[in-house]
């Protein structure tokens, strides 16, 4: 599925956030829980995370260090910084009035289709 | 083929490809070295992962790699983020890991102690030599080793390449030590001045390494020379502010650093600028832009003016042969402007491009300062025709045939080049392979000059 780029860009901080407050990662497992949380349906541009995570960084919502791989390769680790926690959850809330939001529009836009004289949901590639 | 982690040295066609990945992500500005080892850890992990899957090594590569993104857009974004890295890439010591910040502390501090070596060189001299003379002659003498002395460090100069610098830095020694120079006389003068090229060009064999017959290297050390003079220009340009600063400020409490300047400061100050400066420069080499090109773009055309300007002026001002004897002088430094001017346009160009309106430009700046040059050395050989030869008048004159010849034959290659009848390298190789007669003539000047002139 094709994200509108706007709505990957709002919604990758939180959803990055979020991965990290399970435990200190890096670039790539982030992604792969990416993919494995939408199962699939969710992919970035991978490119993309690096300066993410780098701007996360430099607001110090996430701390950076060096290690090394299974396969002895040099590997940025990132951890949630307590401030990165208060991020967070400022995020979560406003994504639950977000979704919370949609979810009522999405209703009624659905009792409107189905009534007599309604046309078909407009909004349907966005979901 | 196929499944099984990707480490290095077990898939060679897999690491060639990632090699050539990271060189071509790695020529954007805004993405630095560790970021791309952070990408070149996910493609690793992503390839792995999918030739776990099945796919083998070309075809997981090229997944891999386009799941990365569009690397203009991902260099964007890195940009955005980093915009610094758009302007300051001069990294003196690296943070990170003490093994990669190792050997840069160890540099600096070797840098450090060559520069307060130097300053100590000057300080000795200074307290044992009383006359001016005296110490003209050996400051350059004593500092000069410090400075070859960071290369041969640097470069790891073989010890038998050491050995056969220190014969003709020896010589010279003694030569400017042990001539029965007049004190008041020319060929003392000629000697202090003509002897830093030598030193310099000492210098630059131990810049080179010692493959001092190896020709392209020597248009490295032109760059060096060029960019050292630039950096140590800002060295005591913001030396000088702070300086006054100081002075203004102790001197509002009535204490005057003037002596402490003058015993202490300057000595210490000046060699080490010209250390820390070669440092500087070795260090930003592929990192910054050169400037001294930079500079050539702007005063080109700037002293292909002025030459025009003075031609007229020439031409119109009637007898030459009574003109002023530093006529002779000026001219040197005109065409040493030039040639500088020449030469660094030359060492920044690249030899493939087409021939364009800045060569022309360049050709045009020759030709006049060619004809400036037969104007005053027309009324300069009349001159001497009528008064006789002096020691200074052998010395410009020498120097203004040389540069004369060295101007002449890179007019002529430019020319070829802009007819497309000559590659471009002709000029560089032109370029390098007439440097060193410089020397050769500095040398001349001091070992030959003082017996031939009578040491007056």
């Amino acid at each position: 599925m094709r994200f509108d780029k706007d709505l990957v860009a709002a919604s990758a901080t939180p959803l990055v956030l979020g991965i990290l407050a399970e435990g200190e990662s890096y670039g790539y497992a982030i992604l792969k829980r990416v993919t494995e949380l939408s199962g699939g349906r969710m992919q970035w541009t991978d490119g993309m995370l690096y300066p993410l995570l780098h701007r996360l960084e430099r607001l110090g919502l996430v701390v950076a260090t060096w290690g090394t791989s299974e396969a002895g390769r040099r590997r940025k680790h990132y951890a949630l910084t307590p401030a990165g926690h208060e991020a967070l959850a400022e995020r979560r809330q406003q994504w639950a009035v977000v979704a919370d939001v949609l979810q009522q529009v999405w209703r009624s836009a659905q009792d409107a289709a189905q009534a007599p004289t309604g046309r078909p949901a407009v909004a349907e590639g966005w979901a | 083929m196929g499944a099984g982690d990707a480490q290095a040295g077990e898939h060679p066609g897999l690491d060639a490809q990632i090699d050539q990945w990271r060189s071509y992500v790695q020529r954007r500005r805004a993405v630095s070295t560790a970021d791309v080892d952070e990408m070149t850890d996910h493609l690793r992990g992503q390839v792995a992962d999918l030739t776990a899957a099945g796919l083998d090594d070309d075809e997981a590569f090229l997944v891999a790699v386009r799941r990365m993104g569009n690397l203009d857009a991902v260099s964007r974004e890195f940009a955005r983020e980093h915009s610094e890295r758009l302007w300051k890439q001069l990294v003196l010591v690296p943070d990170g890991p003490a093994e990669e910040s190792g050997p840069a502390w160890r540099e600096l501090a070797v840098v450090l102690a060559f520069a307060v070596g130097a300053g100590i060189a000057v300080k000795v001299a200074l307290a044992a030599f009383d006359t001016d003379a005296v110490l003209l002659r050996n400051v350059p003498l004593m500092t000069a080793p410090f400075l070859a002395g960071y290369f041969v460090w640097k470069r790891r100069v073989p010890w038998r390449a050491v050995a056969a610098l220190g014969v003709p830095y020896a010589l010279l020694a003694v030569v400017l030590n042990v001539y029965p120079y007049v004190e008041t006389g020319s060929t003392l003068m000629l000697a202090v001045l003509h002897a830093p090229v030598v030193l310099w060009a000492l210098v630059g064999v131990a810049y080179v390494g010692g493959r001092w017959r190896a020709e392209e290297p020597r248009m490295d050390f032109a760059r060096f020379t060029g960019e050292l003079v630039v950096y140590v220009t800002l060295l005591a340009l913001g030396g000088g502010v702070l300086i006054g600063l100081t002075a203004a400020t102790l001197g509002l409490v009535g204490v005057d650093i003037e002596p402490a300047l003058e015993s202490w400061i300057l000595p210490f100050a000046v060699p080490g600028a010209v250390v820390v400066g070669a440092w500087l420069v070795e260090a930003k080499q592929d990192v910054v832009e050169n400037i001294a090109p930079v500079l050539t773009r702007v005063f080109t055309p700037l002293t292909t003016l002025m030459l025009l300007v003075t031609l007229v002026v020439l031409l119109t001002a009637g007898d030459l042969a009574a003109a002023d004897r530093d006529l002779l002088i000026l001219m040197d430094a005109i065409l040493v402007l030039v040639l500088c001017l020449l030469l660094y346009s030359v060492s920044a160009r690249d030899s493939l491009a087409r021939p364009g309106w800045f060569d022309g430009l360049q050709l045009f700046l020759v030709a006049a300062a060619l004809a400036v040059d037969a104007v005053a050395l027309t009324a300069m050989l009349t001159r001497i025709a009528e008064f006789g030869l002096s020691p200074n008048k052998v010395a410009a004159l020498g120097l203004n045939l040389l540069l004369l010849v060295h101007l002449a034959r890179s007019g002529w290659l430019l020319l070829g080049f802009l007819r497309d009848r000559r590659p471009f390298g002709a000029l560089v190789r032109w370029q390098t392979r007439f440097l060193p007669v410089y020397a050769v003539w500095a040398a001349v000047v001091v070992v030959a000059f003082g017996p031939v002139f009578g040491f007056a």
